[in-house]
C-alpha cells in the first residue's frame, strides 16, 4: 500500500509539474486554462491517494469538491475566453495586457 | 436635552434640503436657513432662560447621557459649560450667515450642498459639546467629511488638490488621534478596571512621563493640525482659497477652532505634566506661526490665501496664549477664537462678494473699490483694522490679554509675538491698499455695492466684533465658570515631570 | 462736573456715526453742522468745565467719571472711565478748541470735495480718540485712544486715495508708529507684571516704593514707554513718516499732524512723569533725542520747497523742543510749549492752506510770492504765525514758551550746556526758515495767479487763531519779567517743579543772547532770500549736494529703505510659495516615484505573474525547511 501511495503521489507531482510548465509556456489562453485543469486534477489525485493510505473517507469528499470547483472555474473561465476573443481576436497572454500599470 | 435637539436639527435638515431640492432649490435654502436658526435660536433661548441659575460653582450647564456601546464603556454623553456655551453660538451665527453666502453663488446640486453644509454644522457643534472620546472622535470625522465634499464639488479651480491636502492633513492627525484615544482607554482601563472613553473618568487616569507624553502628542498633533500650527499649516492655504465662500467662512471662522478648543479641553486638563513639559517648544512654535504666518501673507497677491495666511499668523497667538497656562492667557485665547471666527469670517465673505463681482481673486486686478462700492469699503475696513488688532474691536483685547499673559511666562518670546502686530499692520493695510484704495480700476461695469443680504451678513459680522471690543466682561465671565473652578487642573508653567 | 466727562468724546463719537451711517444721503449743510457742531458743543462743555475746575478744584486734584467696566480678567481689570486733571484740561482745551476752528474752517475748505461726509466722520472720530487718549485714567484705554487716532491719521492722510503716493504716505504713517506703538504696549505689559496694575494714578502711586531709581526695569519701562511716544511725536529715529503725512488735506495736517496727535508722545511722558523721574538714564535719552531731532529737522525744514513740508519739519523741530524740557525736567515748560505751538502752527497749516488753495493747488513756495498784496488777511495772520514759530521777543507766544525751554536746558538739573547750544542753534535755523518761507511766499513777483478769495468762515479761525498766537504767552511770563505764572501753577498741580541747578547766571543774560540769536536768524533771512537772493540761494550749485542731503531729510527714507523694507520686500517675494510647501510635494512626490517603481512589476503579463507566484511558494516551502 505505502509503495502504491507512494507512486500515485509522484504520478500527481508529475501531473502537477506538466501542467506547470504548461501554464508557463503556452501562450494560447485556452491551453492555459487546460494547464490549469490539469493541475487541479494532480492535486485531486493527490488527496485520493491520501485518503486510501490513511482509510479516510475525506479524500475523495475534497476530490469531489476539487471536481466541483474546477467545473465552475471552467465554465467562468471559458465565458472570459469567449468574451476576450470577442473582444481582442486573440488568444495570446502576450497581446493581453490591459491590466498593466 | 438641548444639545441633543440642536445637533438632530441639523442632521434632519440637512437630509430633508437633499430631498426637498429634487423639487425646488430655492425651498432647500429656506429649509437650510430655518434648521441653522432654529438650532442657533434653542442654546440661545435655553440661556436666557436659566441664566439667573447659572453661577460660578456649578460648571456645567447642561448634560445628556444615554448609553451607546455599553460593551466598550462608550456613551452618547453631551455636555456644555460656559466654553462650550460660547464657540456653539459662533457656530450657528456663523452658520447662518454661511448659508446666506451660500444663497446665490451656489447653482449647482445645491439640495446636497446644504447637506454638506449642515452636517458639517453638526459636526462642528457636536465636537464643542461631546464628552465621550469615541464620540468626540465620531463628531471630529463627521465634520471632516462633508467638508472634503464642500470644497471638492463646489470649491474654485484647483478644488481637487486642495480638497485632497485638506482631507490627508486632517485625516493623519485625526488617525494619532484615534490611536491616543485608545492608548488611553486600555491604560485607563488597566488602572481602574472601568473599561470606558468617558472624558471625565479619563480625566484621572494617572499617566507615567513618556507614556503621559507620547499619548499627549497624539492628541496635539490632532489639534495643532488643525489649528493650524507652522509647519503643519500647509493645507490651510489651499483649502481657503479654493473652497467656496461659505466654506471658507465655516473652515476660518470654526473649524480651526475645534483645534484651540480640543487643545483647552482635552491637552491641557488630561495631561497636564506633559503639557508643562513642552510648553516652551509650543509657545515657540506659536511665534514661529506668527512670525511666519504675517510674512507669507505679506507676500500673497491672491486675497483669500493672503486672508488663509494671516489665520497662520492669529492662531499663533493661540497656541502662545494656551500654553502660557495662566488665567488672563487663556481668556485672551477664547476670546481669539470668538473674535478671529467674526472677523477673519468677514474678510471671507467679503473675498467671496468680490469674486462674484469681479471674478478674480488676485489684488493686483482690484484697487480704486473704495470709490464704486462705499458702503462695502467702509466696513471692510473695520475688518482690517480688527484684523491688525486695533483697540474698539475685539481682536484687540484678545491679542492684548494672550501678550499680557504670556508676558510673564516668556518675555522674550511674548516680545516676538508683539513684533507680529507691526507685521500685522503690514498686511492689513496691503489689504485695504491693494483693494480699495488706489484708481478705480477700467472694468466693463462699475461693481454694485452691498446687496440687502449682503447688509445683514457684514451688520451681523460688524456688531458682534465691536460689541466684543466694547463689552466682552459677560464672555470673560462665562468662560471663567467654565474653566477656572473646581475640576480643571492648570498645568503649571515651568514645573514638567 | 463728574458727569459731564463723557459728554466731550461722546458728542464727536455721535457725530462720527451719524456721518459714516448715513453721510452720503445728508445734504452738505447738514454734514457741516453735524461735523463742526458736535466738536463745538464739545469744546463748550470742555470751557463749562474748565471753568469749573479751576473755581472749585475738585477733590485729588482732578474729576473722574467711571463709564463701565470694560474687562477683569485675574488680577487685570480695566475700566472704562474718564479723568480730567490739570494736565489733561489743558490737552482737551486745546484739542477741541483748536479742533472747532479747525472744523469750521474746514467746512468752508472741503465744500467742493466729493467725499464731504468722510472727510467730516474721521475728523470727529480723531477728536473723539484724541480725547479719550487723554482722558483715559488707565494705560489700556489711553492705548485705545492712541491706537484710535493712529486709524484717523491713517484715514485722513490717505483721504484722497485715488492718489497712489498718497496711500503709500499713510500707510508709512500708521506703520511707523505701529513700531512706536508696539513698544508702548511691550512697555504697558512689563509695567503690568511689576505693579499688577494699569491705572495711571496708581502706577504713579506704587512706583516709587517698587522701583530703585535707575533700576533695569525702570529704565526698560521708561525706554519702551519713550518708544512709543517717539513713534506719535516723530522723534528721530522715527520721524520720516510726518513729511510724507503733508498728502493729506491742509485741516488734517492743522490739527493731527501739528496741534495734537503728534503730541500725543508730550503728553504721555508728562503723565508718567512719576516713572521718567526714577530713570535719570532715560530723561538724558529723551532730552537728547529731542535735541538732535530739533537740529535735524530744523535743516531739513531750510532746504524744503513744499510749504507743507517746510512746516511739517518745523512741526519735528518743535516738538523736539517740547522732548528737550521733558528730558531736562521742565515738564511745565514742554507743555506750554505745546499749548502755544498748537495755535501757532495750526494758524500756519490753515493759512497755507488758503494759500495753496488759492493758487490752484501749488505747493512749491517759488511758484507763490506777493502774496502780501493780494491775500493781505492771510498775509498777516501768517506773520503772527510765523513770528510765535520763530520766537519773536515779547510779541509772540512763541517766544514765552521757547524761552522756558531754552533757560532750562541750560539752568535746569538735567541741563547742560550742549543741550543749551544745540537749542540755541535750533532757534537761530527756526528763524532763519521762517524768514526764508515770509519772504518767499508773500514778498518778491508774483508768480502764479490768485484764482479766488478765500470765503469768510476760513479767514476767521485764521485770525482767531492769530490773536492766540500773539496772546496766549502772556499768562506765563518768564521769573525776571513779571511774576505771572498762570500757567505752570495750574499744571503744577499735576506735574512736579523743575529741579534747578544750585549756582545759576542771571536769567537776563539767556534772554539777551536767545533774542540776539533769533534776531541774526531772521536777518540772516532777510539777506538771504530777500528780492532776487533767495532764487540765487536756491538754485547755486556749489550747495546742491547739501541742499540734497536736507531735501531728503538728511537720507532717513533711503537708509531706511535700504536696512529694512528691500530685505522685508525679498525675503517675502522669494518665500512666496511657501518654503514648508516643497517639504509636502516632496514627500508627495517621493509616494508617487515610489508607486513608479513598484507599478513596473504590474506589467499585465500573466505569466510572469505565476512565475512570481511560484517564486514566492519556493521561498515561503524554502524559508520552512531552513528553518
Amino acid at each position: 500500500m505505502t509503495d502504491s501511495a507512494h507512486m500515485v503521489l509522484m504520478v500527481a507531482t508529475v501531473l502537477f509539474g506538466l501542467g506547470l510548465i504548461g501554464v508557463l509556456t503556452r501562450k494560447n489562453v485556452v491551453f492555459m486554462l487546460i494547464s490549469v485543469e490539469i493541475m487541479l486534477n494532480a492535486a485531486g489525485l493527490a488527496f485520493v491517494a491520501a485518503g486510501s493510505k490513511w482509510q479516510q473517507p475525506d479524500g475523495q469528499v475534497m476530490f469531489l469538491f476539487i471536481l466541483a470547483m474546477a467545473a465552475a472555474e471552467v465554465s467562468v473561465g471559458l465565458a472570459l475566453v469567449l468574451q476576450i476573443y470577442h473582444q481582442h481576436k486573440t488568444m495570446d497572454v502576450e497581446d493581453l495586457k490591459e491590466l498593466r500599470d | 436635552m438641548i444639545l441633543v435637539l440642536m445637533i438632530g436639527i441639523l442632521l434632519l435638515g440637512g437630509i430633508a434640503c437633499w430631498l426637498v431640492a429634487q423639487r425646488s432649490a430655492m425651498a432647500a435654502r429656506y429649509v437650510a436657513l430655518i434648521a441653522v436658526i432654529m438650532a442657533f435660536v434653542i442654546p440661545l433661548g435655553w440661556f436666557i432662560q436659566n441664566k439667573p441659575a447659572i453661577t460660578g460653582a456649578n460648571k456645567w450647564l447642561v448634560q445628556y447621557q444615554a448609553n451607546w456601546i455599553p460593551a466598550f464603556g462608550i456613551s452618547f454623553h453631551l455636555a456644555m459649560d460656559g466654553l462650550s456655551f460660547l464657540l456653539i453660538q459662533l457656530t450657528f451665527l456663523l452658520g447662518v450667515l454661511a448659508v446666506l453666502c451660500s444663497w446665490n453663488e451656489i447653482r449647482e446640486r445645491s439640495g446636497f450642498y446644504f447637506f454638506n453644509l449642515l452636517w458639517t454644522l453638526a459636526g462642528i457643534a457636536g465636537v464643542f459639546v461631546a464628552m465621550d472620546l469615541f464620540l468626540f472622535y465620531f463628531f471630529w470625522e463627521v465634520m471632516l467629511v462633508p467638508m472634503y465634499f464642500l470644497i471638492a464639488i463646489w470649491g474654485d479651480f484647483n478644488r481637487r488638490y486642495a480638497a485632497y491636502k485638506f482631507f490627508i492633513f486632517t485625516q493623519t492627525g485625526g488617525l494619532l488621534m484615534l490611536l491616543a484615544i485608545l492608548a488611553l482607554y486600555f491604560i485607563h482601563g488597566q488602572q481602574t478596571g472601568n473599561y470606558t472613553f468617558d472624558y471625565f473618568a479619563l480625566l484621572n487616569t494617572t499617566l507615567g512621563g513618556a507614556t503621559g507624553r507620547w499619548i499627549m502628542l497624539g492628541f496635539l498633533i490632532a489639534f495643532v493640525i488643525k489649528l493650524p500650527m507652522v509647519p503643519l499649516h500647509n493645507w490651510l492655504p489651499d483649502a481657503h482659497s479654493e473652497a467656496p465662500t461659505a466654506g471658507s467662512l465655516i473652515l476660518a471662522g470654526l473649524l480651526l477652532k475645534t483645534g484651540a478648543y480640543g487643545i483647552l479641553r482635552f491637552v491641557l486638563p488630561l495631561f497636564p505634566q506633559a503639557s508643562a513639559a513642552i510648553a516652551w517648544w509650543a509657545m515657540l512654535l506659536g511665534v514661529v506661526g506668527i512670525v511666519y504666518g504675517a510674512l507669507l501673507a505679506f507676500a500673497q497677491t491672491d486675497l483669500k490665501r493672503l486672508i488663509a495666511y494671516t489665520s497662520v499668523s492669529h492662531m499663533g497667538f493661540v497656541l502662545l496664549g494656551a500654553f502660557a497656562f495662566n488665567e488672563i492667557a487663556l481668556q485672551g485665547v477664547v476670546m481669539q477664537l470668538l473674535t478671529h471666527g467674526v472677523s477673519t469670517g468677514a474678510l471671507f465673505v467679503m473675498a467671496g462678494m468680490l469674486k462674484e463681482r469681479l471674478h478674480t481673486r488676485d489684488i493686483n486686478q482690484m484697487g480704486g473699490l473704495w470709490t464704486a462700492m462705499p458702503q462695502m469699503g467702509g466696513l471692510a475696513l473695520v475688518f482690517v483694522m480688527a484684523s491688525l488688532g486695533l483697540p474698539l474691536l475685539g481682536n484687540f483685547i484678545a491679542e492684548f490679554l494672550i501678550l499680557m499673559g504670556s508676558f510673564p511666562v516668556n518675555p522674550v518670546l511674548t516680545v516676538i509675538a508683539s513684533v507680529g502686530l507691526v507685521l500685522a499692520a503690514l498686511y492689513s493695510l496691503r489689504i485695504a491698499q491693494k483693494v480699495f484704495m488706489g484708481q478705480l480700476q477700467v472694468v466693463s461695469e462699475r461693481p454694485a455695492d452691498l446687496s440687502a443680504r449682503e447688509w445683514i451678513i457684514m451688520a451681523c459680522l460688524t456688531a458682534a466684533i465691536i460689541c466684543l471690543g466694547l463689552y466682552p466682561q459677560p464672555v470673560f465671565d462665562l468662560v471663567k465658570g467654565a474653566f477656572f473652578v473646581t475640576g480643571y487642573q492648570l498645568p503649571v508653567a515651568g514645573v514638567s515631570n | 462736573m463728574n458727569q459731564l466727562l463723557a459728554y466731550i468724546p461722546a458728542f464727536p463719537l455721535i457725530g462720527f456715526l451719524i456721518l459714516s451711517l448715513f453721510g452720503r444721503k445728508l445734504p452738505k449743510p447738514v454734514i457741516a453742522t453735524i461735523g463742526a457742531g458736535t466738536v463745538c458743543i464739545a469744546a463748550i462743555i470742555t470751557i463749562v468745565l474748565g471753568v469749573s475746575f479751576l473755581q472749585t478744584p475738585p477733590a485729588g486734584g482732578a474729576f473722574h467719571q467711571l463709564l463701565w467696566s470694560w474687562f477683569k480678567v485675574g488680577k487685570l481689570s480695566i475700566d472704562i472711565s474718564l479723568q480730567v486733571d490739570a494736565l489733561t484740561l489743558v490737552f482737551i482745551f486745546i484739542i477741541t478748541f483748536v479742533g472747532a476752528l479747525i472744523h469750521i474752517y474746514s467746512t468752508f475748505f472741503m465744500w467742493h470735495d466729493g467725499d464731504y461726509a468722510r472727510f467730516f466722520a474721521s475728523m470727529n472720530l480723531f477728536v473723539c480718540a484724541m480725547l479719550l487718549l487723554v482722558m483715559a485714567d488707565n494705560l489700556v484705554l489711553l492705548y485705545l485712544g492712541w491706537e484710535g487716532v493712529g486709524l484717523c491719521s491713517y484715514l485722513l492722510i490717505g483721504f484722497w486715495y485715488e492718489v497712489p503716493s498718497n496711500c503709500r504716505a499713510a500707510n508709512k504713517a500708521f506703520l511707523i508708529t505701529r513700531i512706536g506703538d508696539t513698544a508702548l504696549l511691550i512697555g504697558l505689559f512689563l509695567l503690568f507684571r511689576e505693579l499688577g496694575t494699569l491705572n495711571i494714578q496708581g502706577i504713579l502711586q506704587q512706583a516709587p516704593a517698587h522701583f530703585t531709581t535707575g533700576s533695569a526695569n525702570i529704565v526698560l519701562i521708561t525706554i519702551l514707554l519713550m518708544i512709543g511716544g517717539m513713534g506719535k511725536s516723530a522723534q528721530m529715529p522715527l520721524q520720516t513718516w510726518l513729511p510724507d503725512a503733508m498728502a493729506g488735506p491742509s485741516p488734517v495736517s492743522a490739527l493731527i499732524h501739528a496741534a495734537t496727535m503728534v503730541t500725543a508722545g508730550v503728553y504721555l511722558i508728562a503723565r508718567m512723569h512719576g516713572l521718567f523721574q526714577l530713570s535719570p538714564v532715560t530723561m538724558t535719552i529723551v532730552a537728547i533725542i529731542g535735541a538732535c531731532t530739533l537740529l535735524v529737522a530744523g535743516c531739513s525744514a531750510l532746504a524744503q520747497t513744499d510749504i507743507k513740508r517746510i512746516l511739517a519739519y518745523s512741526t519735528i523741530s518743535q516738538i523736539g523742543y517740547m522732548f528737550l524740557a521733558l528730558g531736562v525736567g521742565a515738564w511745565s515748560a514742554a507743555i506750554f510749549h505745546f499749548f502755544t505751538h498748537a495755535f501757532f502752527k495750526a494758524l500756519l497749516f490753515l493759512a497755507a492752506g488758503v494759500v495753496i488753495e488759492a493758487l490752484h493747488h501749488e505747493h512749491n513756495i517759488f511758484m507763490m510770492g506777493g502774496l502780501r498784496k493780494r491775500m493781505p488777511i492771510v498775509f498777516v495772520t501768517f506773520l503772527a504765525g510765523a513770528a510765535a514759530l520763530s520766537a519773536l521777543p515779547l510779541v509772540s507766544a512763541g517766544f514765552f514758551s521757547k524761552d522756558a525751554i531754552l533757560w532750562y536746558s541750560w539752568s535746569a538739573a538735567n541741563g547742560n550746556v550742549f543741550l543749551w547750544l544745540m537749542a540755541l542753534a535750533g532757534a537761530f535755523i527756526t528763524a532763519l526758515y521762517s524768514t526764508r518761507l515770509m519772504l518767499v511766499v508773500f514778498w518778491g513777483e508774483p508768480k502764479t495767479p490768485v484764482h479766488e478769495a478765500p470765503a469768510q468762515g476760513m479767514i476767521i479761525p485764521l485770525i482767531v487763531l492769530a490773536f492766540f498766537s500773539v496772546t496766549a504767552g502772556f499768562i506765563e511770563w518768564p521769573h525776571n519779567m513779571m511774576h505771572l505764572t498762570l500757567f505752570s501753577d495750574h499744571v503744577q498741580k499735576v506735574l512736579p517743579e523743575t529741579i534747578m541747578k544750585a549756582y545759576l547766571p542771571s536769567e537776563w543774560f539767556f534772554q539777551a543772547i536767545a533774542a540776539l540769536v533769533t534776531g541774526a536768524g531772521i536777518y540772516l533771512g532777510y539777506t538771504m532770500y530777500y528780492g532776487k537772493a533767495g532764487v540765487r540761494w536756491q538754485q547755486s550749485p556749489g550747495l546742491a549736494s547739501t541742499r540734497e542731503f536736507l531735501f531728503s531729510g538728511w537720507k532717513f527714507d533711503q537708509l531706511y529703505n535700504f536696512i529694512f523694507v528691500k530685505p522685508f520686500l525679498f525675503l517675502t517675494r522669494i518665500n512666496k510659495s511657501d518654503v514648508i510647501d516643497r517639504m509636502y510635494n516632496g514627500i508627495a512626490q517621493g509616494s508617487l516615484r515610489l508607486s513608479n517603481w513598484f507599478s513596473v512589476s504590474q506589467n499585465g503579463s500573466l505569466r510572469l505573474y505565476i512565475v512570481g507566484v511560484l517564486a514566492g511558494i519556493l521561498f515561503i516551502i524554502t524559508l520552512q525547511l531552513l528553518l
